[in-house]
């Protein structure tokens, strides 16, 4: 694991908020509408977007992606290391946008919004959404904040899965898409995972069929389902090496069931720390949006190269070798697709025993191609 | 994987690639090093051209280049590309590296239409005469390595390579040999005098 030195950040932001004009249909069938988007902005914006790089958050993420809120000194945003002044995403030279998913707790429209004939919240009754819906709800905001071109669309896990989206979805709007620690699909592990992860949530007491808003919060089972995740964005390797054996407070085991290992007090603080700021219903519609997520049955009939036929941009692909989740072999699988295609690939497996959590650790070895990639992109643009 | 290199530093075997590569082709450039080749290719010939290494240092001066470009292992094969997929598939300087050659070799007229094949010649005189009198691995400037660090696994002649393609009905469609730091079209006594050579091939 590398640590960046990031002297350079954007400063204090603030999120902003953007109300679309029109109710959007979504994959499910339902219209969905009014819907708000929150989303933030870094760097200057060139020529409506021959300088622009979406971002697109993983899981658990928000608008917040660089940068501040307040003072200098508070947690900054989810992707610091790589967004500012010199950094990969280089505000100098892009205009970095990044919004919150729909379908999230962060702003952007989700089950605790307002449902607005009674002003109570959605909750279980929010429609199913998928990684294209999330897709769509951008490019509504894009529009809107008269944008006609990304330069890059760049997003880890199932960000990567939003970046890949958007190219089939607008591959006119695309000039490139970076595609980090992601797939074109689940594996069954994955979705095995995710389905633990919802099964602890929907089992909660205080669940109570997602109608818990003002009241007792599924609290246990979020926290669980957080683990869960947890596990599975290590590896093997990163945990002996954090961990090991190691007993917390103790030299002596207590021969009883409370927390012990330093591994179980780590999960169990990642629980409750997400507990305050996620929302149950929230983890169940991203956890499902991943599962459902697979472009050669939405874009190619079952082919995954014949899904990407329709592709026109450049595309950067990155995994991280100790990756389990979303592993080095499905990007491949993409890539070999991408090659059958002849379309713009670039491919690139990051040596690093992080796991899944590489992207958003290694930023070194990330931060050196994604400068060179988007720099090359930029000037094609430019010629 | 380094490509020829002459005394005055030029990139020898280039010329006669560049030289050989029909303007607005496909080409798979497998071992594609820092990507000058293809670059050169993409400027000059407008080919639309695809590289392949496994270096990561090599990746990276191929993405500043604004090169497709994707990291593989040659050794496991070139099962993602499709039957004659690419007009030109260009291997250079890596043939003896990789474990098996004709394996490489049937690869690769399977995925393009023809082949551009570089390789450094054993048979070459000061190599022979290396062996014969200090009795010891002969070492030049496309061979540079000690034995027990070099990458290169095979070591053979140019007439090694002409009875492999003779004997695997591959045809040798173009030769032109390293000879001085130069390339040339025509060389007597290939097997003896030249450093190496670079071969269009064809089925």
């Amino acid at each position: 694991m590398t640590q960046s030195p990031s002297p350079a950040s954007v400063g204090v932001v603030q999120t902003l908020s953007h109300t679309l004009q029109r109710a959007l249909e979504l994959d499910c069938g339902e219209t969905l509408g009014p819907i708000t988007v929150a989303y933030e902005t870094y760097g200057t914006l060139r020529d409506r977007g021959a300088n622009a790089v979406l971002i697109c958050h993983a899981l658990s993420g928000s608008a917040h992606a660089a940068g501040f809120h307040g003072q200098p000194g508070q947690a900054p945003g989810w992707w610091e290391d790589a967004i500012g002044p010199g950094k990969a995403f280089d505000t100098d030279r892009y205009f970095v946008i990044s919004s919150n998913v729909l379908g999230g707790c962060s702003g952007t429209t989700g089950p605790s919004s307002p449902y607005p004939s009674t002003g109570q919240p959605y909750g279980i009754h929010f429609p199913v959404v998928t990684i294209g819906d999330m897709v769509q709800v951008q490019k509504a905001l894009l529009d809107a904040l008269g944008l006609d071109r990304l330069l890059a669309v760049a997003g880890g896990s199932m960000g990567g899965m939003q970046a890949l989206e958007w190219a089939l979805r607008y591959p006119g709007f695309v000039r490139s898409a970076l595609v980090i620690a992601s797939t074109p699909r689940l594996s069954a592990q994955s979705i095995a995972f995710n389905a633990v992860a919802r099964n602890s949530i929907l089992s909660d007491e205080h669940f109570a069929g997602g109608d818990y808003y003002g009241k007792e919060i599924p609290a246990t089972g979020l926290a669980i389902a957080r683990m869960i995740g947890h596990i599975t964005y290590l590896s093997d390797e990163a945990m002996h090496a954090k961990f090991g054996r190691a007993l917390r407070g103790r030299s002596e085991f207590s021969y009883g069931f409370g927390q012990e290992f330093s591994v179980e007090s780590y999960l169990d603080h990642q629980g409750s720390k997400f507990v305050e700021r996620f929302d149950a219903n929230s983890y169940l519609l991203m956890t499902k949006a991943m599962d459902y997520f697979d472009i050669a049955q939405a874009w190619g009939g079952g082919s995954l190269a014949q899904a990407l036929a329709r592709l026109e941009s450049r595309v950067l692909v990155l995994s991280f070798s100790s990756d389990w989740l979303f592993p080095p072999y499905q990007s491949v699988e993409l890539v070999d697709a991408l090659l059958a295609n002849h379309k713009d690939v670039t491919y690139l497996q990051i040596e690093s025993p992080a796991g899944h959590d590489g992207f958003l650790l290694e930023v070194d070895a990330e931060a050196a191609i994604l400068r060179r990639f988007l720099a090359a992109t930029a000037r094609k643009e430019a010629a | 994987m380094s490509r020829l290199i002459s005394e005055r530093g030029e990139h020898s075997d280039l010329a006669a690639m560049i030289d050989w590569i029909e303007p607005g082709s496909r080409v798979l450039d497998l071992g594609c090093g820092d990507g000058s080749l293809l670059q050169q290719l993409v400027q000059r010939k407008g080919v639309r051209g695809m590289g392949v290494d496994i270096d990561p240092d090599h990746l990276l001066a191929c993405a500043e280049k604004g090169l497709s470009v994707v990291q593989r292992d040659l050794n496991a094969g070139l099962k993602a590309f499709g039957d004659q997929s690419y007009d030109y598939v260009i291997v250079s300087q890596t043939i003896h590296q990789v474990r098996y050659p004709d394996r490489l070799v049937d690869e690769v007229l399977r995925v393009g239409r023809y082949a551009v094949v570089s390789f450094p010649n054993f048979g070459h005189w000061a190599l022979r005469l290396g062996l014969l009198v200090r009795g010891r691995t002969p070492k030049n400037s496309l061979l540079p390595y000690e034995w027990y660090q070099s990458p290169n696994i095979h070591f053979f002649t140019l007439d090694d390579f002409k009875d492999f393609c003779a004997a695997r009905q591959v045809r040798i469609l173009k030769a032109h040999y390293l000879w001085d730091g130069q390339v040339r079209e025509r060389l007597p006594f290939p097997n003896l005098l030249s450093q190496g050579s670079v071969v269009l091939l064809g089925r």
